[in-house]
C-alpha cells in the first residue's frame, strides 16, 4: 500500500509542511515574483543556480526543498525515485515573456525554460534523481489522475517513491502542493488517496 | 511483471507534409521523398531556413472533411486542433469498434508546444484559449469522447510517454482503448528559440554523420489506437516503455548515456525481450552533436549496437511532441510491410560508439522494434514493439 509520507504547499498565503504553516509570505509587500528569493534568503538555501530559473522552477525548487528537507534519500537508488508533476498553464508565464524577447534578440537562457518539465529536471539535478518521468496538464489540480499513474508506477515496481503534485506559475498567481508518495507507513503518514491529496491541496483554503 | 496484459495496436495515423495517412507517409519515405525543404518565409525568419512544413502557415491543406465541417459550424479550431483532429479521424475510421463515447476509452493529448502559434500572431489570447487541456477538450468534445482527456507535456518525449502512459493505465484496468494523439506546429516562437541555441543546420540535418550540424524543424501529428480486447490480438503489440531523468543539465544531455540507456533496459525487460531480439532502432537521431554522440553510447550500453539503426529527422525534421508517435508508426510500417528506410544524411560515422546505421532500403522480416527520444529536462524514453 502507498502513503503520502510527506507534503509540501506554497501559496500567495505562506507554506505549509506535512499539514503544518511554516512560515507566511507578507501581504502586499513585494510582488510575488520576490516572494521566493526572500524564501531563498529565509531558508539559506546554498544553491546559486536557483537565481537563473524562471518563477516555475524557482517555485518548484523551493516546494522540493521544503518537502524532502531530513528525508533519507539514501534508502533509495537514483532510479528508483519518480517524479510526476503536473499544472494547468504549461510554461506559458515564461512562453509570455520569451516572445517579448524575440522582438529584440530571442534569449536562450529563457527560451530552455519554455516547458513545464524543466522543473521536473532542475529538481531531478538539485537531488540527483534519475526514475520516471511525467508531466501531465489539466484544468485544475487531478489528484485522480495523479493517484491513478502514481499508483501505478509504485505497484508495478517501477519507482520505490515518488515526488508528485503540483506546479503552477502565471502572472501574479502561483501555487505548488508536492507529495511524497512511498510504500511504507511512516510517522505522520496518511494513505495515498485523491481525497488526502485534495484536502492537503486546499489547506490553505478557506472553509467552505 | 508477469501476467500484464497484452496492448494491442489497432489503428494509426501519420498527417504531414509527406502525407495524410501512414500509407502515404511510408510510400514517400520508402521512395527516399523527404519533407525537409528549404523555406523562405519573412514572417518566421528573415533567413531562409530548412524544415519540413505544410504549404501554408493557415492549415487550410490539412483540413479532413471532419474539421472542415467542425470549423464551418463555427468549432473555431486553431491550426494546431485541426491537425490533431485531422489525424484522430483517420485513426478513428479505421478502427469502427472503438467508440469514443465509450467510457472505457481514454484521448490522450500530448504536445510540445500546441498553440505557440497563438503567441506569434498577438498576446491578448486569453490563457484558457492557448492552453493544451483546453485544446484537448476541444478536440474530445469533436469527436464525442466522454473522459476527460489526459494531456501530455513533457518536452520532446511527449509522444512516447503518451504511448506509455496508455499503456499503463490500460494495463491498469482503468480503460480498454486508449486513444493516443500528439501533434506540434512550427511557429517563430520554436524556430528562433532553437535559432538561439545554434541548434538549428545550415541546410539538410544529418543524424550521426561526421558532419553533423543541427536540427531541422518539422511539424506534423500522429495518432495510435490502442485496446486490451482479444478482438485485436492479431495486431502489432506495444510491449514495454520507460522513462528517466539524466538529473545532468536542463538543455544539454548526459555525456555518458547511462540513463537512455538504463531507459532502454527497462523497456526491453518488461517487454520480456533480450537484446538479441531486436531487430531495428528508430533513433532520435536529431543531429546535434551532443544528442547523437549520447544517444549512440546509450544504445551500446545496452548492448545493441550491431541493430540497424535509423533517424527519420533528414524526412520529417524534428517533430518535437509529436515525434516519437509518428517515428513509432512509421516503425509499425516497416514491420508490417518489412522494409527499414535509410537515415537520410548519413555517410560517414561521426559518433564515438559506431552503431549500424541503415543507408539504403533493408528488406526482410522484423519481429521486434525499439524506438527511442530524449528532451530538454534531461529527459529519456524508449518503447518496444513487436508482433
Amino acid at each position: 500500500m502507498e502513503y503520502i509520507t510527506g507534503s509540501c504547499v506554497i501559496d500567495g498565503e505562506g507554506g505549509y509542511k506535512n499539514e503544518k504553516k511554516i512560515f507566511s509570505f507578507a501581504a502586499g509587500s513585494s510582488q510575488p515574483a520576490g516572494y521566493l528569493p526572500a524564501l531563498y534568503q529565509h531558508f539559506n538555501w546554498q544553491y546559486p543556480k536557483f537565481f537563473k530559473m524562471d518563477n516555475l522552477s524557482r517555485l518548484g525548487f523551493a516546494a522540493a526543498e521544503l518537502l524532502l528537507e531530513g528525508w533519507e534519500t539514501g534508502a533509495y537508488q537514483p532510479q528508483e525515485v519518480a517524479v510526476v508533476l503536473s499544472n494547468a498553464n504549461s510554461s506559458l508565464d515564461t512562453d509570455y515573456r520569451y516572445t517579448q524577447t524575440t522582438k529584440d534578440i530571442p534569449s536562450p537562457s529563457v527560451f530552455v525554460y519554455t516547458l513545464p518539465n524543466i522543473v521536473t529536471g532542475e529538481i531531478c539535478i538539485r537531488h540527483r534523481f534519475k526514475g520516471e518521468n511525467a508531466f501531465f496538464l489539466s484544468t485544475g489540480f487531478d489528484p485522480a489522475l495523479l493517484t491513478r499513474y502514481v499508483g501505478y508506477l509504485l505497484e508495478a515496481g517501477i519507482a520505490r517513491a515518488c515526488i508528485t503534485g503540483w506546479v503552477e506559475w502565471l502572472g501574479e498567481g502561483f501555487k505548488a502542493a508536492l507529495f511524497l508518495i512511498e510504500r511504507k507507513e511512516t510517522a505522520g503518514a496518511v494513505p495515498f488517496t485523491a481525497g488526502n491529496m485534495d484536502r492537503i491541496f486546499k489547506i490553505s483554503m478557506p472553509c467552505e | 511483471m508477469r501476467g500484464q496484459k497484452d496492448i494491442f495496436i489497432v489503428a494509426d495515423n501519420i498527417v504531414s507534409p509527406l502525407g495524410g495517412t501512414t500509407a502515404e507517409n511510408f510510400s514517400r519515405l520508402v521512395a527516399g521523398i523527404t519533407g525537409v525543404r528549404r523555406q523562405d518565409r519573412p514572417e518566421m525568419a528573415d533567413q531562409p531556413f530548412y524544415a519540413a512544413l505544410f504549404g501554408s502557415m493557415d492549415g487550410e491543406d490539412l483540413l479532413t472533411e471532419d474539421a472542415a465541417a467542425s470549423h464551418a459550424a463555427g468549432g473555431g479550431f486553431t491550426v494546431f486542433e485541426r491537425l490533431l483532429a485531422s489525424s484522430v479521424a483517420d485513426a478513428l475510421h479505421q478502427a469502427p469498434g472503438i467508440h469514443p463515447a465509450d467510457d472505457r476509452t481514454i484521448l490522450i493529448v500530448c504536445s510540445t508546444k500546441g498553440n505557440t502559434h497563438l503567441l506569434d500572431i498577438d498576446d491578448h489570447t486569453p490563457a484558457e484559449r492557448i492552453s493544451l487541456p483546453g485544446s484537448a477538450a476541444v478536440v474530445a468534445r469533436h469527436f464525442g469522447f466522454t473522459q476527460t482527456p489526459i494531456v501530455v507535456s513533457n518536452a520532446c518525449i511527449s509522444g512516447l510517454l503518451g504511448m506509455i502512459t496508455g499503456m499503463r493505465l490500460l494495463r491498469s484496468g482503468l480503460f480498454d482503448n486508449a486513444v493516443v494523439t500528439g501533434a506540434d506546429v512550427i511557429t517563430k516562437f520554436i524556430l528562433s528559440g532553437f535559432g538561439s541555441f545554434q541548434a538549428l543546420s545550415p541546410g539538410h540535418c544529418r543524424p550521426f554523420d561526421r558532419d553533423r550540424d543541427g536540427i531541422n524543424l518539422g511539424e506534423g501529428a500522429g495518432t495510435m489506437v490502442l485496446s486490451t480486447r482479444r478482438e485485436y490480438r492479431h495486431g502489432l503489440r506495444l510491449r514495454g516503455g520507460a522513462v528517466s531523468n539524466d538529473a545532468n543539465h536542463i538543455s544539454g544531455p548526459s555525456r555518458t548515456g547511462r540513463e537512455l540507456g538504463d531507459a532502454i533496459e527497462v523497456a526491453l525487460r518488461e517487454a520480456g525481450c533480450g537484446a538479441a531480439g531486436v531487430g531495428f532502432i528508430s533513433a532520435h537521431g536529431t543531429a546535434t552533436a551532443y544528442n547523437d554522440e549520447m544517444e549512440a553510447k546509450a544504445i551500446t550500453l545496452a548492448g545493441l549496437n550491431a541493430a540497424p539503426v535509423n533517424s527519420l529527422k533528414g524526412y520529417y525534421g524534428h517533430t518535437l511532441g509529436a515525434a516519437g508517435l509518428i517515428e513509432s508508426i512509421v516503425t509499425l510500417a516497416s514491420m508490417r510491410e518489412g522494409i527499414v528506410v535509410p537515415s537520410a544524411g548519413f555517410e560517414t560515422n561521426g559518433v564515438s560508439a559506431p552503431l549500424n546505421i541503415c543507408r539504403s532500403l533493408l528488406r526482410g522480416p522484423l519481429d521486434t522494434c525499439l524506438k527511442t527520444a530524449s528532451g530538454f529536462g534531461g529527459c529519456n524514453a524508449a518503447v518496444v514493439l513487436s508482433k
